[in-house]
């Protein structure tokens, strides 16, 4: 009957379980090879998985749908504003006076908060239409000024009503906490009086 | 540890030393399936399967937490949401599709772990813990299967909901009451959806840590093997890693190879096409069944139509509950001290008419109520409560087993039969007590 | 004890069952078996070779576009598709231009409210809008249809048995009730035929449909791209349309498939190696090295002997 030392010494030597690769003492053996090579290829079978895991939590066809909407200018008036909605957020679209213009150019630029010209604000040929998200960009109310009555700060702008930042005709900050002008977004004129936005 | 030769932890550099200090976290897997965990040499792959189960929960839980972050739970917006994880959601038909055909390689997987607790006498003495607990994983994956098929609110979704839940109504007394309670409504409605929705996402990591209590309870004697013969020594035994890690691995590259094949080129053919339709209270299916892993359960439940003293329908959900219950009394309905299959050949037979049984009965769950379904239902319900209640208690007294190998290293190197004798002799190892005094087999 | 306790519940079991088994026999032994008509009629669906069929299946951009056609001209007056948006019919083929002109020219208008008086109205359809439902509701669909329900077309290959082979035979499958004899030779019944409002259809699972014949001519829809539009083909191109609607990342997925596929079955038998290579000395000689393996513990006894230390 076979006892418990039956062994059969060919093959070499009993492996001790030092694990897969057998590190002792001699590095990584060539039979080891394979062993590594299972392994990295589940490695990467992971990473294969992670990528959509991960990837699942970017913004969904849908809503990147909705990442651009086209406004339709014709019915605003010199002088009158209009409130809309792009990605969630206010968006302001003011059609400039000559008068508003004129005021917004006349003002030194190098004394602003954040010095910026009302044609870099707007398009060429197109500095009458000033198109800007309407969050305050100090903590993100929205400012007044849009609708007809609505006060429009010491500046003639808009003014946020929360902690008091006044903008000027070109939505530029003048007075108040806001430290940057009114973000103005990416846009461009599909005609004379359809603009698209982002 | 279960066995006193198994190799202590030794951390390999200071860093691991550092953690093994203060947290013995890395001591603690080693000694679970690591280099510290000495198994049985002679697994074959139906071991596998246990980890092929922890993979599949697994891959629901990482699916469903990520597909939880779109869904939604209102019984107006359900089934849309659904869709808009299909068409919108980056990769999410992807994920919906690995969750629902996840769940079914769960229960494909699931089902051999147990057909291999029942073939080689996994249930037996000193596992029975084992046994029992993992019976109570079985129930609460069936609650979370159930109550996640009811989420996307497809037709089956409903009517599913509405009849599973119906048999609770046909428990005397206090049926009705305990029917709108699970519901939350007359029928299953907005707060059903909502109640399920929070308990599906609850209960697998419920399931999780009855599956740390059911791998403990194993690790205390070790697992079984093949011979059903114990472990005598360390000459029986392999470490865990890197034996059955190497080997677990390839078993792990050929389930994803089948599930990947499966969720890529034919996802729906385990689903029914009634579920594409958003779920309608007024218009009832032409024939409700549940998922494929629900079908042999679903054959019992309708396999009695005929009043006796009860109602047939509650006969069917007594049937239906009690062909799981009466696992959990297994191992004290067949006590015999021979373990596997290999070496009791009358229990054998009896086994392979269990799983022939039980195809079948899957095969007319699926079908509609009518005959010759229902009588062959009845058939194969008759076997089943058979085979377990009367045929292994009567065999375990009378059956006469093969004789057992000597031990496991001997059945490794010389193969199974020889060098056997029966269950009881003496052998050299029990005799002369070298080694490790081993348990009575 | 308990096998005991066991083997009465189960006599207990099996006796219930048994006399449900019995009574069921005895019923169908002695009751007129008598053939569901309906059940006879009955025709599995035809076997259509779509483009997308099969692990390698592929989109036919030209037919999804010519089924887009047929579904706009002949379907879209009844039917739903609103879990498609127009920006969808890129993937497609249409341009963004032609995406747009689409929504925008589109039938029906999606709801809305009239801005200066916020009563409702409707506003012509954008690409992110998705395709607005016919009828205002369930209650106005079946006003309009002799109290049938047009059901949703955006999942309707998914949510029925047979697929895209069931609606294009179902399309095709109108037949004369007077006239028609199944594969046994025999004429539909009086009691099958269809009454008012329904239309005899073999394919259909209740044989009599509420619809009736959608496609009933040659030439029903002109083609753009210049296909011959038998009914026939209409019928294929919409079926593959509204494939492409229930499924429209069906071509992703089956190339993701192929790939990982792939790469499954090569890390598989970088496994399969990996195992066998690990395992190749189990069966000859492996220890665990642990303190009371033999060869531990006999060193420790000449160790022991060794200092001397009484054993």
């Amino acid at each position: 009957m076979a006892t418990v030392e039956h062994t059969e010494e060919k093959g070499g030597p009993a492996v001790h379980h030092e694990g897969a690769n057998g590190a002792g003492g001699d590095g990584v053996r060539r039979r080891d090879f394979i062993n590594i090579a299972a392994v990295s290829a589940a490695g990467v079978g992971a990473l294969a998985v992670v990528y959509p895991l991960v990837n699942q939590m970017n913004p969904a066809a849908d809503v990147l749908a909705l990442a651009s909407i086209e406004v339709d200018l014709s019915q605003i008036q010199p002088g009158q504003a209009i409130k809309t909605v792009w990605r969630k957020q206010p968006i302001f679209i003011r059609n400039l006076t000559p008068a508003e213009i004129a005021e917004a150019n006349r003002v030194d630029v190098g004394s602003l908060r954040d010095p910026q010209t009302l044609a870099e604000r707007t398009r060429e040929g197109k500095t009458n239409w000033l198109i800007t998200l309407g969050v305050c960009t100090h903590l993100g109310c929205v400012p007044l000024g849009v609708a007809e009555g609505e006060n429009r700060g010491e500046f003639g702008g808009y003014f946020c009503p929360c902690h008091g930042s006044h903008y000027d005709s070109a939505a530029r900050i003048r007075k108040g906490p806001a430290p940057t002008n009114l973000e103005v977004p990416e846009y461009t004129f599909k005609s004379d009086t359809v603009v698209q936005i982002g | 540890m279960a066995f006193p030769w198994a190799q202590p932890y030794e951390p390999k550099n200071d860093f691991t030393r550092w953690i093994d200090q203060r947290l013995p976290l890395p001591r603690f897997v080693y000694g679970a399936v690591g280099g510290g965990y000495p198994v049985p040499r002679n697994l074959n792959n139906f071991w596998n399967f246990g980890v092929l189960a922890g993979i599949a929960l697994t891959i629901q839980i990482v699916t469903g937490i990520v597909l939880a972050m779109h869904y939604n739970a209102n019984a107006d917006t359900a089934f849309q949401s659904v869709e808009h994880i299909m068409r919108d959601v980056p990769q999410g038909w992807f994920l919906r599709y690995a969750h629902a055909n996840g769940a079914s390689f769960f229960f494909i997987v699931t089902y051999i772990h147990i057909f291999r607790g029942l073939y080689y006498g996994s249930y037996k003495a000193p596992r029975e813990m084992v046994w029992l607990l993992g019976l109570v994983i079985f129930l609460l994956m069936m609650a979370t299967a159930f109550m996640g098929y009811v989420l996307p609110w497809g037709q089956m979704s409903f009517w599913g909901a509405k009849v599973i839940t119906g048999l609770f109504g046909a428990i005397p007394l206090i049926g009705e009451s305990l029917q709108t309670w699970l519901l939350g409504s007359f029928a299953p409605d907005q707060a059903t959806l909502t109640r399920f929705f929070s308990l599906h996402y609850l209960l697998p990591f419920v399931i999780a840590g009855v599956i740390i209590l059911h791998v403990w309870a194993l690790h205390i004697p070790g697992s079984g093997n093949p011979t059903g013969v114990d472990v005598k020594g360390p000459q029986d035994t392999v470490p865990f890693h890197p034996f059955y890690t190497a080997k677990d691995g390839f078993a792990v590259a050929i389930f994803m190879l089948c599930f990947a094949a499966v969720t890529f080129f034919a996802p729906n053919y385990l689903g029914h096409a009634d579920n594409y339709i958003p779920a309608n209270a007024l218009s009832t299916p032409a024939h409700i069944v549940p998922e494929w892993y629900f079908w042999p359960f679903y054959a019992i439940l309708r396999a009695f139509t005929v009043d006796f003293i009860l109602p047939a329908k509650l006969w069917g959900v007594i049937a239906m509950f009690g062909a799981i219950i009466l696992l959990f009394f297994l191992p004290w309905l067949d006590p015999s001290p021979v373990r596997s299959g290999n070496y009791r050949p009358k229990f054998k037979l009896f086994f392979w008419i269990l799983v022939v049984d039980v195809l079948i009965l899957g095969y007319v769950g699926g079908a509609p109520a009518e005959e010759p379904y229902v009588m062959i239902s009845q058939l194969g319900t008759i076997y089943y409560f058979a085979h377990f209640l009367i045929i292994l208690p009567i065999l375990s007294r009378v059956e006469r087993t093969l004789p057992l190998p000597n031990s496991i290293s001997e059945s490794v190197l010389h193969g199974e039969k020889a060098e056997a004798a029966p269950y009881g002799t003496p052998t050299a190892a029990t005799e002369t007590g070298s080694v490790v005094p081993s348990k009575t087999l | 004890m308990v096998r005991l306790i066991g083997i009465l519940i189960g006599i207990g079991f099996v006796v219930v069952a048994g006399i449900s088994l019995i009574t069921g026999v005895i019923t169908h032994l002695t009751t007129e078996h008598v053939e569901d008509a309906a059940h006879a009629l009955h025709e599995e669906p035809r076997n259509y070779d779509f483009d997308h069929d099969g692990p390698f299946g592929r989109w036919n951009r030209q037919q999804l576009q010519r089924g887009f056609q047929v579904y706009k001209e002949v379907c879209a007056s009844c039917h739903g598709l609103n879990l498609v948006a127009f920006r969808n019919l890129s993937e497609i083929g249409y341009s963004e231009a032609a995406v747009r002109a689409i929504a925008d020219q589109w039938q029906i208008q999606v709801p809305s409210i009239n801005p200066d008086t916020g009563e409702p109205a409707g506003r012509n359809a954008l690409p992110a809008d998705r395709f607005p439902n016919p009828y205002a509701n369930e209650t106005a669909a079946r006003a309009a249809n002799n109290n049938a329900l047009p059901p949703d077309l955006s999942l309707i290959v998914k949510a029925r048995h047979g697929g895209a082979n069931y609606i294009a035979s179902l399309l095709t499958g109108y037949r004369d009730p007077a006239t028609y004899r199944d594969h046994h030779g025999q004429p539909v019944p009086e009691d099958i035929r269809p009454g008012q409002g329904l239309y005899f259809n073999p394919y259909f699972p209740n044989i009599n449909i509420a619809m009736p014949p959608p496609i009933t001519a040659d030439g029903q829809v002109t083609y753009t791209d210049g296909t011959n539009p038998t009914v026939d083909q209409m019928a294929q191109d919409v079926a593959a349309f509204l494939t492409w609607t229930a499924e429209p990342n069906l071509q992703t997925r089956h190339r993701a498939g192929t790939a990982v596929l792939i790469f499954l079955i090569f890390a598989s038998i970088l496994a399969w190696f990996a195992y066998k290579n690990v395992w190749a000395n189990a069966k000859r000689t492996v220890r665990v090295a642990g303190p009371l393996d033999p060869e531990n513990m006999a060193r420790r006894e000449a160790a022991k002997d060794e200092s001397g230390i009484a054993g």
